[in-house]
């Protein structure tokens, strides 16, 4: 870690809870490049935790090594008192971690319907019902449940990808740069959104953004990325905004 | 109008044999994109199973004999099924997204399950038993082991020589202590004969025309088939996973389906499809080793011409492709347009069953010049999502 960035402040439980999510020393890698270079991070539960950083540091990677998509990585990765390090995607999705990926990625050929009842996936109930509380938070919804998943806009997909994740009732949600591509009024409806579900429910977030702004209303704590390493973290509220801006400025 | 009714019902006829045998493939190849060119010998087996059961029910006299065929298709399907599943999981999963490679291996396979079943016999069938409970049982056993990541590789070796002999040398002995009774193929090169059940045989006279009944059983076999399986895919639970798993298998995975389970399902009841139909091929002439292989291209044709992915347009196109054939292959159209020499010479010269086949395949090229997505491409936002 950079000595000059390290901040005094470490990422610290309020009520002395353990972390829901630990990642200690991950590395990753894509064929013979290493991508995600001995990344150390706590969430709590209830917190939401932005992972800042221009385009290219691998805060997408971090993601999907999270969520198990990259296998090629080492170091360990514990959840909810799980070590997670070795399961398949589906089995962390079962133990409560929800993944709304860069570029939404719901399925077009499903239903909006379809698609949030996939999301029931993860919860081992026969009962398939989508509960109330996703169409509580994107009424956008409703109307278009019997459409096909790809006939939405950008900012519905995005909130279909969100609310697909929800439904199960994950303890955590990683969200990669929600608000990409998408038009102000919507990304106000989903940052309340996203709001209101860690505060209301206490989910935990993790955020990978590269825009200041949106993190910086959201998260509760940040971790600045640069070129695979982390390089700064501290309380949003306490953010040395200047030097945190230089860093995200291409 | 008897004319074009007699046409219409010949031509769904061969159609519907098409569609029979291009539905497995629709949901192998159309849904999950592998090119399985093993998917002919399940049928094939399809077939082979039909001839097993048609045996033992003969067997069993009068009131069974006619019957055999329900329990031909059950059986049909479940052997398809398991030899696809067992492909599936040991060949198959390791190749995807490889196209090449799985081209290759699954036509290996196909040339594997012809000279076996050419050559199967109780030696070979008790060979292959023992190999299987031997190494599959041991490599079973032994992985509980703690240190079994270390030993994995000389116990693998050692179970596998070990297997092979005690297999090999079994084998032996049996063949020299019952000599023919066990060394006789079951089933030999030569082409076997399924009897239609008697009330399969005749047909039903509509004004000059004659149904036969064959023909009318395998149209609403597949229209069972093709309901049951729209049911299958568009209401159920396992129906939901399989369309979303072939549509992005990484954010299924991510949203908690155990893909490679649902690979190996999906895999195995297009295999089945394929042992259903096998066991309508089997009514129409005889099974041999090779009946698999006059359907491989004809079907992939199906599915290519309807559109990828596309379970309508496989329908469609299988329907199609059987009218025309029939339309050509008879000389229908030459009657059509009497008055015209030139065009009448022509269509009589395609006029037999294999020039048919020649001009149908000639206007698929030209058809896919112009929609070389099918007849019913993606359209849409979603094409790009």
């Amino acid at each position: 870690m950079n000595t000059e960035a390290a901040t005094a402040t470490q990422n610290k439980s309020q009520d002395g809870s353990k972390p829901l999510l630990e990642v200690s020393d991950l590395n990753v890698y894509y064929g013979q490049s290493l991508i995600v270079r001995g990344l150390s991070f706590k969430i709590f539960p209830g917190q939401a935790v932005c992972l800042l950083g221009r385009n290219g540091m691998g805060k997408t990677t971090t993601l999907k090594a999270l969520m198990g998509l990259l296998r090629d990585c080492t170091g360990n990765i514990t959840f909810d008192g799980i070590p997670i390090t070795h399961y398949p995607p589906h089995l962390r999705a079962c133990a409560g971690i929800g993944y709304v990926p860069q570029g939404r990625e719901i399925f077009p050929h499903l239903t909006v319907e379809e698609n949030l009842l996939i999301g029931l996936e993860s919860v081992p109930t026969k009962e398939r019902v989508i509960p109330e509380f996703v169409y509580e938070l994107f009424p956008a919804l409703r109307p278009f449940l019997k459409r096909l998943g790809g006939d939405l806009s950008g900012g519905q997909q995005q909130q279909l990808a969100i609310a697909r994740a929800l439904v199960a009732g994950p303890k955590l949600l990683l969200l990669d740069e929600p608000t990409e591509g998408i038009q102000p009024s919507i990304i106000i409806e989903i940052e309340e959104a996203i709001s209101r579900i860690q505060k209301e429910w206490g989910v935990s977030v993790l955020l990978v953004e590269q825009y200041f702004e949106f993190a910086q209303s959201l998260a509760d704590y940040f971790y600045l990325m640069e070129n695979g390493s982390l390089i700064m973290e501290g309380l949003t509220g306490q953010m040395d905004e200047e030097k945190v801006r230089s860093h995200l400025s291409v | 109008m008897t004319l074009l009714f007699d046409s219409l019902f010949n031509g769904i006829s061969i159609g519907t044999v098409l569609l029979m045998a291009a539905l497995g493939l629709a949901i192998v190849f159309g849904l999950m994109g592998v090119i399985n060119m093993a998917h002919g010998e399940l049928m094939m087996l399809g077939a082979y199973t039909t001839f097993v059961v048609q045996n033992v029910f003969r067997q069993w006299g009068d009131p069974w004999r006619d019957f055999y065929i329900f329990p031909a298709l059950v059986a049909a399907f479940g052997v398809a099924a398991l030899v696809g599943l067992i492909l599936e999981r040991a060949v198959i999963r390791f190749l995807y997204g490889r196209p090449l490679e799985t081209l290759l291996a699954t036509w290996g396979v196909s040339l594997i399950l012809q000279q076996f079943v050419r050559s199967v016999n109780w030696v070979l069938a008790l060979r292959l038993g023992v190999f299987g409970l031997l190494f599959f049982g041991g490599w079973w056993l032994l992985a509980k082991r703690v240190d079994w990541p270390r030993i994995k590789g000389w116990v693998l070796t050692l179970l596998l020589v070990l297997s092979t002999a005690i297999g090999t040398v079994g084998g032996r002995l049996l063949a020299q202590t019952y000599a023919l009774a066990v060394t006789q193929p079951w089933f030999g090169a030569q082409n076997r004969d399924v009897t239609a059940p008697r009330w399969l045989r005749g047909g039903i006279p509509v004004g000059q025309l004659f149904l036969p009944n064959t023909r009318l059983f395998i149209i609403s076999l597949t229209l069972v088939c093709i309901l049951g399986l729209y049911i299958f895919l568009q209401h159920t639970r396992w129906g939901l996973r399989i369309r979303a798993v072939t549509q992005n298998r990484a954010m299924s995975a991510c949203v908690g389906i155990p893909t490679q389970t649902v690979d190996a399902l999906t895999f195995a009841i297009g295999s089945g499809l394929a042992g259903v139909a096998g066991v309508a091929v089997s009514l129409l002439g005889s099974v041999g080793p090779n009946t698999g292989q006059n359907y491989i291209v004809d079907t992939f044709m199906v599915v290519v011409v309807g559109g990828v992915g596309k379970l309508l347009g496989s329908i469609v196109a299988a329907l199609g492709i059987g009218i025309a054939n029939f339309l050509i292959g008879s000389g229908t159209l030459a009657l059509i347009f009497p008055g015209v020499p030139i065009l009448t010479d022509t269509l009589n010269f395609f006029a037999t069953t294999s020039m048919a086949k020649v001009m149908v395949f000639a206007l698929i090229v030209v058809f896919l010049q112009f929609r070389p997505r099918g007849l019913f491409p993606e359209k849409g936002r979603t094409v790009d999502a």
